[in-house]
């Protein structure tokens, strides 16, 4: 291949990414009038979009009386102060439009007798600013995220939006006034790489799950979003933020409901004892998230884990009748069955604190505008859904936000890209000269390295090491010794080699490909954790405790500010929190309890 | 298509899914049980590869059967699967 020639196809706009946040960009520009093409590892049906099953979130009050400002109110607090309050005032306010707007596309949302969407209360839904909860959550049975992507997809087809399925993203093109031009993609079937000229580049890429050695993401969620605007220069923020759920099955990472403690199921240790009655006296194993998987962990570091690695707890399902189990959990035992290779009615099930869903992101503005560190906007640039931070889950995300983060950041974005054309301030430039240059020598790299590194070894060794260094609880030495072991990874990451060198399905090369994102984002969390010396949200520190100085560890004079990490140099900067909303008073300050 | 690219599609098809469940079981199956199918099997297992994890989940957990024979004798063998 002659390497300054790769072939190129020009578009209005390219959108990397097919799950909600990308298809609901796509239906704006496509039905803007926009020739738009979708690039997508998978059919889009097959997102990972699909495993959410809880709701979406939207103050239609269908069910009692509701409003915008009590859900903005709940979103800032559960966010501890660090979402951005003009973006989280912006969401919520577009919730109920975009929630209509999808029943209009043909989302069969559950509906009330009079044939309203049905609407269900969830953590952390409130109505009148905490004082009682309120029923907010909107749902198609369990499969609400299943059913949204067919209903986005389906009005796709409709406004011709094309589809490029299983080709994949490998870097971002940006000329030298920062200006991003389009991508350069892999298609799998062929191998060949292609560039996506583009007025307008549309990032969709969901999160970078897979960093963690347990992970209730998909395989598919290897941060390559992440990787290409960690390459291409551009900061990440926040990424020491991740949600972690506590009973995942211990090396698989399928998730174990809180519906089985709430059955009577015991945590115990090594030594069988029921170790939440030390850590949660009155609450013991229906203590909430958080403290559960925190104690999992102390277990743990003290030795007191199961197996031959002492690596997990158990969850102990045994001295319930059979008949209730085979009633009330007959899915979570073919789970376990299947996953654990443990039948919980005989043998408890071994399980770990296990990383759900991703905070940090691209930097974005309420409007899906990627930006730079002084808040403008980068030329032709835009993020939505979890590979974005506009910021709204700051330290944490509020149950069902994330698909609600979709609808109204996958539209926003469409809309900024429609008004930027229409301004004047994106439009077709010429690509530069060497545009695909750093991209194909990572390939040629690839495809001529010897004596390299295995890539699944490799991988397992970021994984592992995330796990322990920088995982649900935090340690200040662990960390410390975290970001030494990664920078060793990175270099295995960089001479990765792989023996199949053919073009077509290499399904090899595209996994090296993926490790390339995922080790970029695996530096950015533990660099951007070790630094932040705070308790917050998701982030949790044994070396920032509970005191009354500072409670829950959480520090607002040092800490109340957006983390920015640099490829280059793994260089960290900070900025504001954004505390003015844009039309209400700012939500001060204040502790989060529940 | 060569059978390695055929055999790479389907890994790709197996292992980048919705759901991590179906990641773990059909990559799985695809390593242990897959070479051994007979080629109408085999033909089977295609087809339930390319179906939606939603649709395909309620097959394997037992929720719902087949009324396909050779397709039954397959989640079966899915079903089986344990994922270390």
């Amino acid at each position: 291949m002659n390497k300054l020639s790769i072939p190129v196809r020009k578009f209005d706009a390219v959108i990397v990414g097919a799950g909600g946040s990308g298809l609901r960009a796509a239906i704006q520009l496509s039905e803007g009038g926009l020739k738009t093409a979708v690039l997508s590892k998978v059919f889009p049906t097959r997102s990972h979009t699909v495993a959410a099953q809880g709701g979406v979130s939207a103050s239609l009050g269908n069910s009692e009386e509701d409003h915008w400002h009590w859900h903005m109110y709940d979103t800032v607090k559960g966010s501890d102060w660090l979402g951005d309050q003009d973006a989280i005032e912006y969401m919520c306010r577009k919730a109920p439009e975009v929630v209509v707007e999808l029943e209009h596309f043909g989302m069969p949302f559950d509906r009330t007798d009079e044939g309203k969407i049905y609407q269900r209360p969830f953590g952390g839904h409130m109505s009148n600013f905490g004082e009682k909860p309120v029923r907010r959550a909107c749902a198609a049975a369990d499969r609400t995220g299943h059913a949204m992507l067919h209903a986005l997809y389906q009005r796709n087809v409709r406004a011709n939006t094309q589809f490029f399925v299983e080709w994949m993203a490998l870097d971002l093109i940006r000329d030298d006034s920062g200006q991003v031009l389009g991508v350069i993609a892999l298609e799998m079937e062929t191998g060949e790489v292609v560039a996506f000229h583009s007025k307008a580049t549309v990032f969709a890429t969901g999160g970078a799950g897979r960093i963690f050695y347990s992970s209730t993401n998909a395989f598919i969620n290897t941060g390559d979003g992440l990787g290409m605007a960690a390459r291409a220069g551009l900061p990440l923020e926040d990424m020491e933020f991740w949600q972690f759920h506590p009973t995942g099955v211990a090396g698989a990472g399928v998730l174990i409901t809180e519906g089985v403690r709430g059955e009577g199921g015991i945590l115990r240790n090594s030594t069988n004892e029921r170790f939440m009655e030390r850590y949660a006296p009155n609450a013991k194993d229906l203590a909430s998230r958080d403290v559960v998987s925190r104690a999992m962990v102390t277990e743990i570091n003290e030795g007191r884990g199961c197996g031959p690695n002492k690596d997990f707890v158990l969850l102990d399902i045994t001295h319930l009748d059979p008949a209730t189990i085979m009633k009330r959990l007959p899915g979570i035992r073919e789970i376990s069955i299947q996953f654990a290779g443990i039948d919980p009615i005989k043998a408890p099930i071994p399980v770990v604190p296990t990383c759900h869903y991703q905070m940090g992101g691209v930097p974005t503005n309420y409007k899906g505008q990627v930006v730079n560190e002084d808040g403008s906007p980068v030329p032709g640039f835009y993020a939505a859904g979890e590979v974005a931070c506009a910021s709204v889950h700051g330290a944490n995300r509020l149950g069902t936000n994330s698909l609600l983060d979709l609808l109204v950041f996958g539209k926003s974005s469409g809309d900024s890209v429609i008004e930027d054309l229409r301004s004047g301030n994106i439009g077709l430039k010429d690509l530069p000269a060497n545009f695909a240059e750093r991209t194909l020598a990572r390939l040629d790299r690839l495809n001529t390295q010897t004596g390299g590194a295995n890539v699944n070894e490799t991988r397992l060794e970021l994984q592992r090491t995330m796990q322990k260094h920088c995982g649900v609880f935090r340690f200040k030495d662990m960390l410390a010794e975290g970001v030494a072991r990664i920078v060793d990874i990175e270099k295995a990451v960089a001479r990765t080699e792989i023996k199949d060198k053919s073009q077509v399905w290499n399904t090899a090369r595209v996994e090296a490909l993926e490790l390339d994102n995922l080790i970029e984002v695996a530096k950015a969390t533990m660099v951007s954790a070790n630094a932040r010396k705070e308790s917050r949200g998701a982030h949790v520190r044994d070396d920032a405790p509970d005191t009354p100085a500072n409670p829950n560890g959480r520090d607002d004079i040092n800490w109340h500010k957006h983390t920015l990490w640099y490829r280059e140099g793994s260089r960290l900067s900070y900025k504001p929190v954004i505390m003015k909303p844009l039309t209400v008073d700012t939500i001060a300050l204040k502790t989060r309890s529940y | 298509m060569e059978d390695r690219e055929k055999l790479n599609r389907l890994r790709w098809r197996c292992t980048r899914r919705a759901m991590l469940e179906m990641d773990l079981l059909l990559g799985e199956f695809l390593e242990r049980v897959y070479p051994s199918l007979t080629p109408v099997q085999a033909e089977a297992f295609v087809d339930l590869a390319d179906m939606e994890d939603l649709e395909l989940w309620p097959l394997v957990n037992g929720a719902r059967a087949s009324s396909d024979p050779v397709q039954a004798e397959v989640l079966a063998l899915l079903r089986n699967v344990r994922v270390k």
